[in-house]
This record gives C-alpha cells, structure tokens and sequence, in this order.
C-alpha cells in the first residue's frame, strides 16, 4: 500500500492532465476562435465599385473616393475624448451614443464610427489619428453621380445592416452595398470581391508580419464596369416632362426587350444618397407618404389599363375566330349585353369595324368582341380561361423577371377567380364584360403597358425587358435573348396595327402626329379611387397612353401613364408622342408648343385636392 | 576501473529522458522568445542564447557528479544542509527582491536561486536521518524530527515569501509516508486543503453540516471497540474551527494576488485583462493547439507574446499550442515514465539511504511538474514553480541535473554496495 501511493498518485493525476488537454484542445473549439482574434488582425481591400455607362457609351454613375473612422472599442485607450469630439464635430452624447452602438456590435471587431467623411475632414483627423488607439480609417468609394436622373434605376449604395450580415458572411459591419435598383441586381458584378490579408498582431495589437505567409489571404477583384440599355438623354427628357406629374414613363426597344427609359414620377437627385446626409435624405423621402418619391411607378403601381387593353381583346377575338377584319357591330352610344345592363359608350353611335373600334375606341364594339369570345365555349369558365390564356401569354398578370426589384404581378383574371367571387356559380359572360375596355378586375403596371406595346409592335413575340446590355467580362443572363411567342398568330396583328396607325390619323390621338413619324397608338382613361377619412373617394382619371413608332421597323414602344391627367390625349399622349420625336429623330422638337406646355405643366392642383380636406370636383 | 563501472552501470534510459527534456525545453525556449530579428542561437543577450550555455555547463556537472565517491553525499549530507540553510539565511542580508520576493542571489549578470538547491540538500539529510537505524517512524518525537527537517526550509522560504518553493518541500511528506509516517498526516494534510477550497465555494452552515453527517455515518458503521465519542467531538470542533477560520485566512493573511489566484481558480467573476489575463491567455495558447498544434515557431499566441512569463513557467502553454494535443501527451508521457522509472530504481536500492532519496527525487520532481501544468490549465491556483529540465533558468536547470544525477550515481554505484 505505501509503495503505490507515489505511484498512484502519478499516474492518477497524469490521466487527469491528459484529459483536461483532451478536453481544452480537442472538444472545446472556443479556444482557437479566441486565439485568433488575439492575434489575427484582418485587412480588407475593397475594390473599386464598377462604373455604369448609359447605351452610348455615356458615363453615368463613377466612384469618389470616402473615409469611415473605424472603431474597436476594447482597443480605445487614454482617450482625449474632448478633443476627439470638437475634431469630428461631435457633442460628447453622440460620441458615447456611437462607441455604445459599436459595443452592441461587437467590442473587438471593428464596426463604423463614424461614415463617409470629406476630404477636408479625413485630413484633419489623419493628422491625430496616431493619439487614438481603437480608432482607424477606412478608405472606401463612394458613388460619384454624373447625372441627376434615374436614381430609381440605378438605385443606391448603402451600409449593410445587420440581417444582411446574419444572412451572407461575405459582408461585415461597415461594408457598403447595392439597394434597389441595378446597383442591387447588379451588385455582385458591380463590387467586385474585396481582398482579405490575415495580419499577425503581437499583444500591443503591433503588426509583426503576415499570417503564415500570406497562405490565406486573396487578391481583391476589380467591380465590372456595366453598360444599361437606358438611352440616358431620353431618360432625362423624359423626367422633365413629368416634372410637377405623377406617374410613369417606360420605353422599351422593341426587337431586343431593352428598356430605353424607366421614369418615375416625383423622382430625386440620386446624388442625396450618398455622403452624410443619406441617412437624412433617405429619411425623407421614406417619410413622404403622399409624394411617394421612392415608389417607382413604372413597375409598382397597378392600374386597370382601360382603353389600351382593347388592343388584346381585339387579338383574342380574331385569333378564337370570333370576329374578323370586316365584322361589323352597331353602337348606339353603348352596349347592351343583358337585361338592364348597359356599358355606355362615347365615340358617337354608328356602324364599328375593327379598324374604326380601335381608333374611336367604340366600347360597344370591345363588349360585343368579348361576349362573343367567352361565348363561343359552351361553359363561360372555359371561355374565360382560354382569353387568359391568350393576355397572358403578352407577359400579363405575372412577375416578368426583368433586372430590376420585381415589382408587381398585376391582374389577369382566371375562371378560379370568379368561382371564388361567385361561389355559387352563375357567373357568365355579361357578368365579367368589364374586362373587354380593361376595366373590371384588370390591373397591369406601365411597365407591362410597355410590353405589351413592344409585343404588337413585334407582331407577336417579346423579350424580357431587362435594363442590362453590357457587362465587362460576363455574359447577360439568357433569359433576356430567349424570345416569348404570344398565342396570337401573326396574321391578325396586321389589321389591328393599322387600327392603331388610325388612331393618329384620325382617332382620338389625332392632334398628336409627328412629322416624319408614322406612330400607332392608344389612348387610355382610367378611374381611379382613393381613400380620404376611411371613405372611398373617385379621383380625377389618370392619363394613359400607350404607342409604338415607326409603324415599319418600330425602333420604340412605350407607355404614358400620369396620374389623375384626366383623358389619354390631354397629357400622356403628347408626352408619349415627345419621346418618340426625341428618341426616333435624335434632333430638337419641332412642336415647341407642345413641348412647353408639357415641361411646364402642373397637376399639383389635383394632388392637392386630396390633401386640402376642402370638398372638391373631379374631371374638369 | 571502479570508474569504468560505474559508467557501465548507469541508467541510460534516465539519462535519455533527461537529454531529451532538455533539448525538447530549449527549443519551446527558444521559440518562446524568438526575436523579429534573426539572431545566432548563441545570442547571450536572448534567453534562448543564455539557455543554450546553461545547458553546455551541465555536462562538466555531470561528469563532476558521476566521478565523485558516491559515499560523499551521505557522510556530508549534514554539512550540505547546514550551508543550504545559510545560503537561505544569507538572503535577508543579501538578496535581491523581485516582484517582492527575496530568493535570488545576484552575482553580475547571473542570478542564483539558493532554494533550487536547498531542496538537494534536504533530501539528502532526510535520507540520512530516515535512514539511519535509531530512528522509528512509528515514534511521535522521531516523527516531529523528520518532518523538522524540511520544515525548517519550508518557514525560511515562506518568510521570503515564495509559496511555490515551500510547497515542493512540503511533498516530501510523501517519502515519509512510504518510509512509515502513520497515514492520518497525508489525510489531515488532504482533508485541511479540501476544506479550505470548500468554504471559499459552500456556505459554511452546509459544509459543517455535511462534516457532521459524515462523521455520524463513519461512528455508527464504526465496529472497533476504541470509538471514542470525544475523539469524535474533537475532530469536528476542529473542522468546524477550520471552517469558519478559512474567511478569516483568506481576507486577513493571504495577499491580494493569492486571493485573486484562488478567485480565478474557483471561477469567480474576474477581469480577463488583469488577475484573470495570465490564466486567460494561457487557456488560449494551450487551447488553439488542436490535435498536432499550430506548427514549430507558428504559434501565434507565442509569437504575439500574448503568454506573459512564457519562457519560464509558461513554457508548456508552447508545448501545448505549437505542438498540439499530440505534443503535449508526449512531454507529459516521457515525464511520467522518468517518474516511474525513478520510483522502481529507488525501490531496486540496496541502501535505505539511496531508496529515500530516490524517492524524494521523485517527489520533487512530479509536485514541479504537477503544479507547473496544473496551473496552466485551470486545474490548480496559479503558483510559480518551473517544469523540470525545461522551463529557463540556469539555477533550476543546474539543480534539477544536481538532484538527479545524484541518484542515478548512487543507483550506478549500488553495484558496489553489499
């Protein structure tokens, strides 16, 4: 016994050694997360972001170089902290608000202090920067705008919060990126990939060389220049006429699906959102709940797209066999499709064919088209289905994948749809005859306005509009060089092209022609409500107008909607029929009237309506 | 030819142990320390330098050793402890205080640390005094005297103070008890540390109450006749005293940073940037090692420097994180089969003397290693002794080849004996 005491003893608290290293080193893995952050320091190198050039070649959106003071709290030592302040030209609460906030975040990771400093201030900070452990610059770059349009397509740069960090490692605290926009399509093309360098730091936190030779570290990558499609004079153009309006403009190039313009209006300067005060600016047109400067009408708002839907109507029926070119229908300033039920027309009653339906957009006309269509099936469900069918194949009614945020799916009807409304069935034609002028249970953004324009222009294909057209050193995505082939046959959009070609000549857009130009379009009316103190209040109607240009070799479709312009030929069609002077002639207007009228006119009047709390009327 | 034998009959796998503990020691030394700068690894201006020329002088130690008569040590065991305690002495007079201790003689550019070989000195006279045929284990006052002689020591070094030192002499207890010593000295010695942790942990009320307990259990399942309850009420006025005066040692007669060395131990909230940063820093060295460690001289704890002390008492947290899990059991396997090896040659000696010696070799030897790694994995309060043989320092490395070489002369020279 007491020979094995010493014995005992050793070998009994060597397996305990053993087995406590066992456990340090083997199961507990916290110790190397702690080792590295004592003694691995790592450096980014963000690249430069990709340029953005307009489809001439012309440079739109640069880079200008910024400074993000940088903190690690737990390194802050002897801080003058009176001194600190009156440099940055910060009161004592926000500095320790900031340090506060970076601690929530992490005492030992660095987080941003302060972002985006000028050159003027990151000289007199630089100059000290040695006095204060804890704190460093970082260099990143900032957006440099070269124009003040399209800030809705281009989007805009900002630091990544904390679910984006919780979702892609790739990001950390301080890292900028791409919000709305191409810049957030496009952001991984854009940024480039920022290098890592792995330092060793010794336990006064000094550099003592790289981390196992640099094994680790990466090369960063330069962000790829892009090239939009956006025609960047049309663009600017464009918002000028909407200038005081609201609403949407979009132009898409026919034969390739490359959107020439996307406006929104109000619109801003993008260069708010950059520097400093982009948390201020931001702020504010967030908060502009009437304005809605942020909202880009061209792919969010839905509207029933009235008038122009015509056009689809008339397709569905000549491809169902229902009508033809010469069938004719009798408006007697309406259309009576059932007992009582009467749809009001206004082109001023008369014998209608296709071609004089479309250019006096003959409401009884479209009614009696639509009744025949859902009819010609023995169950109105089938006839409904099939007509969806065929608006859906234009692109209607769903997401269209365009590179841009995804906007809205709009509403293309099915017959599931009304079994719901009517559950009982005995639902039929007469009951949905609506949706023949685009009204009812509709609804389609300007940007599917657009397509759809592009899509007859086409005679009966599209492609995905998308605002990309060049990336240096990568290919577009596919999807944007696949063509969709509408179920119309090509034969039946000749007669209603020339239908729309009439609009000009003598229908409702007839004070709108060009010199030079042989346009086809449509003009559109639609209702629209809004909600005041809870109650449903009837707005003046919003402005549509939809065209293609030239009627051989369309070069332009486009689509016009302003918001409570009261009727298609008032405002969006000679904003339409602007744009396409600018875009197809490349030279000045020649209606200068016009123009003027168009730059300077105001509808603040209707938008104030809503706002003023004073009873008010409509349509004048 | 009396020489030549005993060169034949040394023990060479002792010695490999050593040689390789050594050399195994100077190279964590030297990374340990390794400069920016790429410096001669005869550098006597870096430890590592230093180290090197400790480790060349142990050679001519060595042979000095192994030729001396091996009766020597035996007949001037008495004369070796009396100069041992006048060198203690002598450092009130003369010695320098560091960091508030006073156990280092400064001799130029060299310090000289008496108690490192003190510690020979006393294994020595107690091997003698154990040894020697007058005296009985078993007798209270021949009991008294062993223990006197390396309690002596023990009180002049706590007067320096140096806990560390002290408590390597303390261990020695466990040679008695192999040469006799009744057992309740180790069980008093246990029981009294036990309590003392554990009333820094448990309230007193519950640990007394817990003692009571046991202490009812153990009289009623106990069948010898000679129970005695006031033996049994004795022991518990003792413990409940020991109790309540733990408090009292530990806010009045420990100093602040034993306290917060015991504070880290039992995992109170301490701050990790000051009485918790050692201990802290030499969980992570050890703790990023992984299974085969970081690499030779790629530790990045010990090139940060992060480790304080990392080249004297530290020296093992290298081990742990450049080499690994791996490494580290292989450190540890050759000390314990140096122990072992130690412990079946003394009890192989034909003289008492030469067995008692031997084991307090080992001893020494395993409360150094135990302690020193101990403490750098939250096992034990962090107290400074170095590990053997590897940690810098020339008295430690010069004293530890003195204690063992020793032995492995007499063990060579027991061939001689009859």
């Amino acid at each position: 016994m007491r020979k094995i005491l010493l014995p005992g003893l050793i070998i009994a608290s060597t397996v305990l050694i053993i087995a406590r290293l066992f456990y340090l080193q083997i199961l507990d893995d916290s110790y190397i997360k702690k080792s590295d952050n004592n003694a691995i320091k790592i450096v980014y190198d963000y690249p430069e972001r990709g340029y953005i050039y307009d489809r001439n070649g012309e440079l739109l959106v640069a880079n200008q170089p910024s400074y993000d003071i940088m903190v690690i709290p737990r390194e802050i030592k002897n801080l003058d902290t009176l001194e600190f302040c009156s440099i940055l030209n910060i009161t004592k609460d926000e500095f320790l608000k900031k340090i506060e906030k970076a601690k929530v975040y992490s005492t030992r990771l660095p987080s941003v202090f302060l972002p985006q400093l000028n050159k003027i201030e990151y000289a007199a900070f630089q100059e000290k920067i040695r006095k204060y452990n804890g704190f460093y610059i970082q260099k990143r770059s900032l957006r440099d705008y070269q124009v003040d349009v399209g800030a809705n397509i281009f989007g805009y740069i900002t630091q990544v919060n904390d679910a984006i960090i919780q979702k892609n490692p790739y990001y950390k605290s301080g890292d900028l990126i791409g919000m709305q926009g191409v810049e957030q399509t496009y952001e991984e093309v854009l940024r480039g990939v920022k290098g890592v360098k792995y330092r060793q730091r010794d336990r006064f936190n000094k550099d003592i060389g790289s981390y196992k030779d640099g094994k680790y570290d990466t090369i960063s990558v330069q962000g790829s220049d892009i090239t939009l499609t956006i025609d960047i004079e049309l663009q600017k153009y464009g918002e000028a006429l909407m200038k005081n309006k609201r609403g949407g403009i979009v132009a898409i190039e026919p034969k390739t699906g490359e959107i020439l313009a996307l406006v929104t209006a109000p619109s801003y300067d993008p260069a708010l959102l950059v520097g400093r005060e982009r948390s201020k600016n931001y702020t504010a047109l967030y908060n502009d709940s009437i304005a809605m400067p942020l909202f880009d009408r061209g792919l969010l708002a839905e509207y029933p797209p009235g008038s122009p839907f015509k056009i689809l109507t008339a397709l569905v029926g000549l491809q169902e066999g229902v009508i033809d070119e010469k069938t004719q229908f009798l408006c007697h300033g309406g259309f009576s499709y059932g007992r009582g039920a009467f749809m009001r027309c206004h082109c001023g009653s008369g014998v209608r064919d296709l071609n004089i339906g479309i250019y006096k957009s003959c409401n009884a006309y479209f009614g009696n088209v639509f009744k025949l269509t859902i009819d010609k099936y023995n169950k109105p469900r089938f006839g409904v289905n099939a007509w969806s069918n065929h608006v859906q194949s234009f692109g209607l009614g769903n997401f269209m994948g365009y590179d841009l945020p995804p906007g809205r799916k709009g509403h293309i009807p099915t017959s599931k749809y009304y079994d719901r409304w009517y559950p009982n069935g005995g639902w039929k034609s007469s009951t949905i005859i609506s949706n023949s002028i685009g009204q009812g249970e509709i609804l389609m953004t300007p940007m599917q306005l657009a397509n759809m324009m592009a899509t007859i222009a086409n005679e009966g294909y599209y492609y995905t509009p998308h605002v990309i057209k060049k990336i240096k050193g990568h290919q577009i995505d596919k999807k944007f060089t696949t063509k969709h082939v509408t179920t119309i046959d090509k034969q039946y959009f000749k007669p209603v092209i020339n239908g729309l070609f009439d609009v000009y000549n003598h229908g409702t857009a007839a004070g709108l022609r060009v010199e030079g130009i042989e346009i086809c379009g449509k003009t559109g009316t639609a209702e629209n409500f809004t909600k005041i103190n809870g109650k449903r209040v009837q707005l003046t109607d919003h402005s549509v107008f939809v065209a293609f240009a030239p009627r051989e070799n369309p070069k332009i479709a486009i689509a016009v909607l302003v918001e409570n312009g009261y009727w298609g030929s008032r405002w969006a069609g000679p904003i339409a029929s602007l744009m396409i002077e600018k875009y197809v002639k490349k030279d000045t207007i020649t209606r200068k009237d016009l123009e003027r009228r168009m730059l300077e006119g105001s509808l603040q009047f209707e938008y104030d309506k809503v706002t003023s709390g004073q009873p008010f009327s409509i349509n004048r | 030819m009396k020489n030549q034998s005993v060169i034949n009959n040394i023990d060479w796998l002792t010695v490999i142990i050593y040689t390789l503990l050594v050399i195994m020691g100077w190279m964590n030394i030297y990374s340990a320390s390794l400069p920016a700068e790429e410096t001669s690894i005869f550098d006597m201006s870096q430890t590592y330098g230093r180290q090197m020329l400790f480790i060349f002088l142990t050679i001519p130690l060595i042979f000095v050793i192994l030729s001396m008569d091996a009766k020597i040590f035996e007949k001037y065991s008495t004369v070796f402890y009396i100069l041992g305690i006048i060198s203690l002495l002598g450092l009130f007079a003369f010695g320098k205080t560091i960091k508030g201790q006073t156990n280092w003689y400064q001799f130029g550019g060299f310090g000289f640390q008496p108690s490192e070989f003190v510690k020979t000195a006393t294994a020595l006279l107690l091997a003698k005094v154990v040894s020697d045929t007058q005296v009985n284990l078993k007798k209270f006052s021949h009991q008294l005297f062993a223990l006197g002689v390396f309690c002596f020591p023990v009180m002049l070094i706590l007067l320096q103070p140096d806990a560390g030192s002290a408590m390597i002499f303390l261990s020695l207890i466990f040679v008695l008890y192999r040469e006799g010593l009744p057992s309740w000295y180790l069980w008093t010695g246990f029981i009294g540390a036990a309590l003392f942790i554990l009333a820094l942990i448990v309230k007193p009320v519950f640990l007394i109450g817990f003692a009571a307990l046991v202490m009812i259990v153990h009289y009623i399942f106990n069948t010898r006749i000679t129970r005695n309850p006031i033996i049994y009420g004795l022991i518990f006025l003792l413990i409940t005293g020991m109790v309540f005066s733990v408090d009292y040692v530990y806010e009045e007669v420990l100093e602040p940073h034993q306290k917060d060395r015991i504070n880290v131990l039992i995992g109170e909230d301490v701050d990790m940037k000051k009485e918790g940063y050692n201990l802290n820093q030499s969980l992570i060295a050890i703790g990023s090692g992984g299974w085969t460690g970081k690499g030779y001289l790629e530790g990045t704890q010990t090139k940060g420097g992060f480790v304080p002390e990392q080249h004297t008492d530290y020296i093992f947290t290298t081990v742990g994180e450049e080499w690994g899990f791996v490494g580290a059991t292989v450190v540890i396997t050759l000390f314990v089969l140096l122990f072992l090896r130690l412990i079946k040659m003394a009890e192989n000696q034909k003289t008492k003397f030469s067995r008692v010696y031997g084991y307090c070799v080992v001893s020494y030897l395993f409360t150094h290693f135990f302690v020193n790694i101990a403490m750098l994995i939250k096992m034990f309060p962090t107290i400074g002794v170095p590990l053997p043989f590897f940690s810098y320092g020339g008295s430690s490395l010069w004293a530890f080849t003195i204690l063992l070489f020793i032995f492995i002369k007499m063990d060579a020279n027991k061939v001689n004996e009859w």
